[in-house]
């Protein structure tokens, strides 16, 4: 028998270990001699107290959501994908190549092709990794680490030497064509008669982020491939026994995952910047696997995670702008609740199972 | 009358919702060897495993020698005169002897002294029982049975005089087995207590003197063996009536169907482990591989089945099958109608993790039946598990069971459902009852036989001798690598087998 019920696992341990971050850093924000309530007020008007802090809460979710569902698919396989960063990066690379060098009628076409370039940039640069794992069984994990390095120098080399304008000090591309402007969520509810705030940067691709969801989920559980990703991601001699190749399962699922990745930037630099600069992806890859482990990898419990992050981040934007807590504490929090929903979750799952158990065992 | 060697008294012990062990009590008299049977699951080794301090029980007295003792840990157990053989050896593979002996039980901080006294009471032990080995012979370089007597020697070191043996003979040749036996009966003429714990009949009815039967975690009776036999044995095990014997007519072979000719296969690491193989499998017959584990039947199955590389030639009804590269994979394999039940099911044969039903897919994911459009045809999947289920009789017949939660008996059954509805040229069978209970492998077996009478070919590896024996046509023994003979079932025993796996060449057949 499972040892508890799926409601438990999906909701329960997730919640549970919310509260004990939240405990936690409630108790830090008592030791810098600040109020916690205070603090979890000023960050939830911050956050979700009006259609500007909304539109920066779904921004941010908007990448984390790219992210977090890149690390989902490689998960699936049971690789795991640290180089999201570096794949977005690369993804905004492709989007500014894009954007600048192609003459777009439409945003919506620009929009499209836009998110290919980002997907095919960043698959590309999951590439590498992907066939050192499967031909010569370098661990991933190390690869996809080195490779944000170097994508960040990369990226560094092409900015300076090669996108930037003439006269220009500042290492970053040219500005991109008007035609290419994605409409924020202010333009987009307009016409729906519903107030959003001009200046917050959530823009259209939170709508393709949503698409992307839901692309994931029929993928890994309504498809051929799907399946054979997560027989792979189970047992290797299984899928060797199916027939299902550990080299082709491994190479797409990287691809998938590092396309995913790439179209991150369809938000950051296409949808918010409008430009390419360096380190556009300020993190957001990282925070993908934190996304990607407290959702467990499903589309719509990374959808979830995404959102809570996306609080998080624009909570504590607004908790450094207004209280004397330094910036450094946010990220702190930031790291509790990376820590008690992924590292730490069996501190909350080996008693809860047994607590499962034991209530059962009543019963019966 | 002395006290008994161990008691047990009204020792329960759950997991969870699950009662491993309810209410058990036995006595066990010095200097006898008792026999432990029952069906996996049945709770022989959580039992042990209390006995010997892995598991503390939830109720329950253990008294040794008319002792009240309580076995927290292996240290009091070892203190209280108890060693354990386990199935698996727990030994060091690059130390010696010697070195695996005092492990664990080094006195001081110098090896020297340790050592020095170990290898004489090593000599005296041997000169005491027999049991003689190398003290300076690495594990690795000395054969599965002497390991075996390096753990057996390892317990007497820690002056163990009751000793648990857990299913010793599964990795063992016969005559590797009738040298333990031997020991065993050294053992116990010394005054030592055994325990076997084994799920082969024919072990309890020759070498014990007491036997308990266990089912779903009860202790159903003891019984002096003299006073019993194997069909009432199993009658208890299993709590209703089984068939020992497998009912088939004889074979009638038509024309090969799996011809292999010069097979090689190397494995990761550079040996050789089928080395220059022949073998040709005809419709309408089982041939059975016997051998000790590790001679390379499992490379054997694996290349047929296309997981795994080799050189040479097989031809499938006359058509070459490619051994490496394009088409050789377990895809291409199944798109020429062989079927695999592989050795290891929860490895390979099925996704622990999956819905049953997913795993009904599982390597036939690409079937024209499952698909529907771009997606999958889950709807068609569910319906052709329930159908596969019911014909099966796979308990609970529930699709939307994970694998891992049915048992070992009913897991296998959802394999060969999946394997032999395809209606396969040719069936491979690995250790088909490995882990399976006396009732699923009556069952199990009836279905490779009617597969044989549709004029099928079936070829079986198993390490289990009765099993090839009783369902096979034909039996080829391995050893190293090289098939040492063939030979009609009907015409061999277990001990001309045993001879030929042992690698003692018999004349050509």
């Amino acid at each position: 028998m499972d040892k508890m019920p799926k409601w438990a696992d999906v909701v329960l341990i997730p919640l549970i270990s919310l509260i004990l971050a939240a405990l936690l850093s409630a108790l830090v924000i008592l030791g810098i001699g600040e109020d916690p309530i205070a603090a979890v007020k000023l960050m939830v008007s911050g956050a979700l107290g009006s259609t500007y802090g909304w539109g920066y809460t779904l921004y941010y979710a908007t990448n984390f959501l790219f992210t977090g569902l890149a690390v989902s698919v490689a998960f699936h396989a049971r690789l795991f994908n640290i180089g999201g960063e570096g794949q977005a990066m690369l993804g905004g690379l492709g989007v500014a190549l894009v954007c600048l060098y192609i003459p777009w009628p439409h945003w919506s076409l620009a929009l499209i092709f836009a998110s290919l370039g980002a997907a095919l940039f960043g698959a590309a640069w999951a590439a590498i990794p992907a066939y050192l794992q499967a031909k010569r069984g370098s661990h991933i994990v190390i690869t996809t680490i080195m490779f944000n390095f170097i994508a960040a120098a990369v990226l560094n080399y092409v900015l300076v030497n090669l996108l930037r304008p003439v006269g220009s000090m500042d290492p970053a591309t040219a500005r991109f064509p008007e035609a290419v402007h994605l409409p924020s969520l202010h333009e987009l509810l307009a016409p729906l008669g519903i107030a959003f705030s001009k200046s917050a940067p959530a823009n259209v691709s939170f709508v393709l982020a949503i698409v992307a969801c839901f692309a994931v989920w029929l993928l890994i559980w309504r498809t051929k491939l799907g399946y054979e990703i997560r027989a792979y991601g189970n047992s290797e001699p299984g899928a060797l026994y199916a027939g299902i190749s550990p080299v082709k399962i491994t190479m797409i699922a990287m691809l998938i995952s590092g396309g995913l990745a790439g179209m991150m930037a369809t938000n950051n630099v296409m949808g918010e910047a409008e430009r390419l600069v360096l380190n556009s992806t300020e993190g957001a890859g990282f925070i993908g696997i934190a996304v990607a482990l407290m959702g467990r990898s499903h589309p719509f419990g990374v959808f979830l995670a995404a959102i809570l992050f996306g609080f998080l981040y624009q909570g504590g934007a607004e908790l450094a702008l207004w209280t004397s807590i330094p910036r450094e504490l946010i990220v702190v929090i930031q790291a509790l609740v990376i820590l008690f929903t992924g590292a730490l979750d069996n501190m909350v799952r080996v008693p809860l199972e047994k607590a499962f158990l034991a209530l059962r065992r009543e019963k019966a | 009358m002395t006290a008994p060697a161990i008691e047990l008294k009204g020792i329960s012990k759950a997991f969870g919702p699950v009662q491993a062990n309810k209410d058990i009590s036995i006595r066990v008299s010095p200097g006898t060897i008792h026999g432990i049977i029952g069906e996996n699951g049945a709770g022989k080794s959580t039992l042990m495993s209390i006995l010997y301090g892995f598991y503390k029980a939830d109720k329950g007295e253990i008294w040794i020698h008319g002792k009240r003792t309580e076995i927290p840990d292996s240290q009091a157990a070892i203190a209280a005169g108890i060693g354990m053989v386990f199935q698996h050896f727990k030994l060091v593979e690059n130390f010696t002897v010697l070195e695996n002996i005092i492990l664990g039980a080094e006195d001081g901080g110098l090896l020297k002294p340790s050592l020095s006294k170990a290898r004489k009471t090593l000599q005296e032990l041997a000169r005491e029982y027999e049991l003689n080995v190398d003290p300076d012979a690495r594990i690795d370089e000395i054969g599965v049975g002497m390991q075996q007597r390096v753990e057996i020697l390892k317990a007497l070191y820690r002056q163990a005089d009751i000793l648990i043996l857990d299913e010793p003979t599964g990795v063992l040749t016969p005559s590797e087995a009738d040298q333990l036996f031997r020991i065993l009966d050294r053992l116990r003429a010394e005054g030592k207590t055994i325990i076997l714990i084994t799920h082969k009949l024919r072990e309890i009815m020759e070498y014990t003197d007491t036997v308990s039967v266990m089912r779903r975690g009860q202790m159903t009776a003891t019984v002096k063996t003299a006073e019993t036999n194997p069909e009432h044995l199993a009658e208890l095990m299993v709590g209703r009536k089984v068939l020992l014997r497998v009912d088939k007519v004889p074979a009638a072979p038509g024309k090969p169907i799996l011809e292999i000719e010069n097979l090689n296969v190397v494995d990761e690491a550079g040996v050789a482990r089928v080395k220059n193989l022949n073998l040709t499998v005809r419709a309408g017959e089982i041939v059975g591989i016997a051998g000790v584990a590790g001679n390379g039947q499992s490379e054997l199955l694996e290349v047929l089945g296309g997981m795994r590389e080799g050189q040479g030639t097989i031809r499938l009804n006359g058509n070459p099958l490619p051994l490496s590269g394009k088409g050789s994979d377990a895809r291409a394999r199944r798109a020429s109608h062989v079927a695999h039940v592989p050795e290891d099911r929860q490895r390979e044969g099925l996704i622990m993790d999956f819905h049953a039903w997913e795993n009904v897919a599982f390597g036939y994911h690409h079937a024209s039946e499952y698909q529907s459009g771009l997606l999958m045809n889950n709807a068609a999947l569910r319906a052709d598990t329930e159908a596969k289920m019911e014909k099966f009789d796979v308990r609970p017949p529930d699709p939307w069971l994970a694998a891992k939660n049915f048992s070992g008996g009913n897991q296998q059954k959802i394999v060969v459902a999946r394997e032999i509805e395809r209606n396969p040229d040719l069936l491979l069978i690995g250790q088909p009852t490995r882990g399976v209970d006396i009732g699923a492998i009556e069952f199990i077996h009836k279905q490779i036989v009617e597969l044989r009478d549709q004029g099928k070919a079936v070829l079986l590896v198993s390490v289990e001798l009765e099993e090839i024996l009783s369902l096979s046509d034909r039996v080829a023994v391995m050893f190293d690598g090289m098939i040492m003979g063939e030979r009609p079932a009907d015409q061999t025993d277990e001990k001309e087998l045993g001879l030929l796996m042992a690698g003692v060449a018999g004349e050509a057949a």
